[in-house]
């Protein structure tokens, strides 16, 4: 990103109503947290997606590596004893 | 002046505010400085196309000749427009584009709270819906004033140029005439007075914090109530009407 020389990168994370899980919906660009806010509004809320939004600088975001793949992730691969998949589910826990 | 033709006017002029101001932010469609901007502009010009189709079909539907709101845009001269001179003023720079829509904005934010009173329910209906879009024009106008006054040399320089050029199309907005005057009496239309109070106190409020200096009182322009308007009206029609002039009925 060192060629960059637009403002500051943010990720916008939208709630689409009240109580819901906040989904990573994008990014845009900002000078500060003001702005990122009005541009997520307008970029990303124009049709009624939303009742709230977060923004984070990207930077700091941590990201785990992909060469840690194998090490962070493989290993849940052979669990599968790890999923509540051998449970009954109860009638009308439909969003489980 | 009855109070019919008195609310055509008056709805016409709201609409023709709406319709210009949208047709000069749409031209920073694919334009603007970064993408975002850009969407947020395009976005303000949809807000006002929704507000001019809105009070356009209600000036025709009070006209009772059968005219629809595209008739109404598409097919009235120059002469018959009454939207304020500021609305039709070239985009400029960035700068200009955001004094202009400062001023515009706060007037608009002032004016269509107080139309929310109306005894007309149509226009107070539409006014409530207004208040809501011109309250975030409002504030992202207001950001880029003090960002571009606290900024950086050049951006003073050139906000500080476009906020005295406009400064003179500015005493337009809170001018009456003889359709306010029906109104007022019915409740109707809004008393100016309040408006530009408080317009003046936002402004004033706004340019101080963004350092920039606010013009002295001079030369104000005038003339839209009357259909009189600057060179750049004529042109803004013969692109936004040439396709309806030249295949009339056109459809998709």
């Amino acid at each position: 990103m060192a060629t960059d020389t637009q403002f500051p990168l943010w990720e916008v994370f939208i709630q689409a109503k009240s109580g819901a899980n906040y989904i990573h919906a994008g990014s845009v660009h900002a000078a500060d947290s003001k702005m990122a806010l009005q541009n997520a509004r307008d970029t990303y809320t124009r049709r009624g997606e939303g009742t709230s939004i977060w923004v984070v600088p990207s930077a700091a975001i941590v990201a785990s590596n992909p060469d840690d793949n194998d090490m962070f992730f493989d290993p849940a691969n052979d669990k599968v004893y790890r999923h509540p998949t051998f449970y009954v589910m109860p009638e009308g826990a439909k969003a489980i | 002046m009855k109070e019919q033709q008195a609310l055509y006017k008056y709805a016409l002029r709201l609409g023709d505010n709406a319709l210009i101001q949208s047709y000069r932010l749409s031209e920073w469609c694919s334009n603007g400085p970064i993408l975002e901007e850009d969407l947020a502009l395009t976005n303000f010009a949809l807000d006002m196309t929704g507000r001019a189709q809105m009070l356009l079909t209600y000036a025709g539907k009070v006209d009772g000749n059968g005219k629809t709101d595209d008739d109404l845009a598409y097919r009235r001269k120059e002469r018959d427009f009454y939207n304020h001179l500021i609305m039709e003023l070239p985009n400029g720079d960035f700068a200009f584009t955001m004094a202009r829509l400062l001023f515009t904005s706060a007037y608009e934010f002032y004016f269509f709270n107080e139309l929310k009173n109306s005894a007309d329910e149509t226009l107070s209906a539409i006014a409530a819906k207004t208040v809501k879009e011109v309250k975030y024009h409002m504030a992202h106008a207001t950001d880029w004033v003090l960002r571009l006054g606290d900024g950086t040399a050049e951006s003073h320089s050139r906000i500080q140029d476009a906020v005295n050029e406009l400064w003179m199309y500015t005493s337009e907005l809170f001018e009456t005439n003889e359709a306010d005057a029906v109104l007022r009496d019915k409740n109707i239309a809004v008393d100016l007075l309040p408006v530009k109070e408080a317009w003046h106190k936002y402004v004033s409020q706004v340019l101080n914090e963004a350092t920039l200096s606010i013009p002295a009182e001079g030369y104000m322009h005038t003339g839209s109530s009357k259909g009189i308007h600057t060179e750049y009206l004529g042109h803004i029609l013969s692109e936004m009407q040439y396709l309806q002039r030249a295949y009339p009925e056109a459809t998709w």
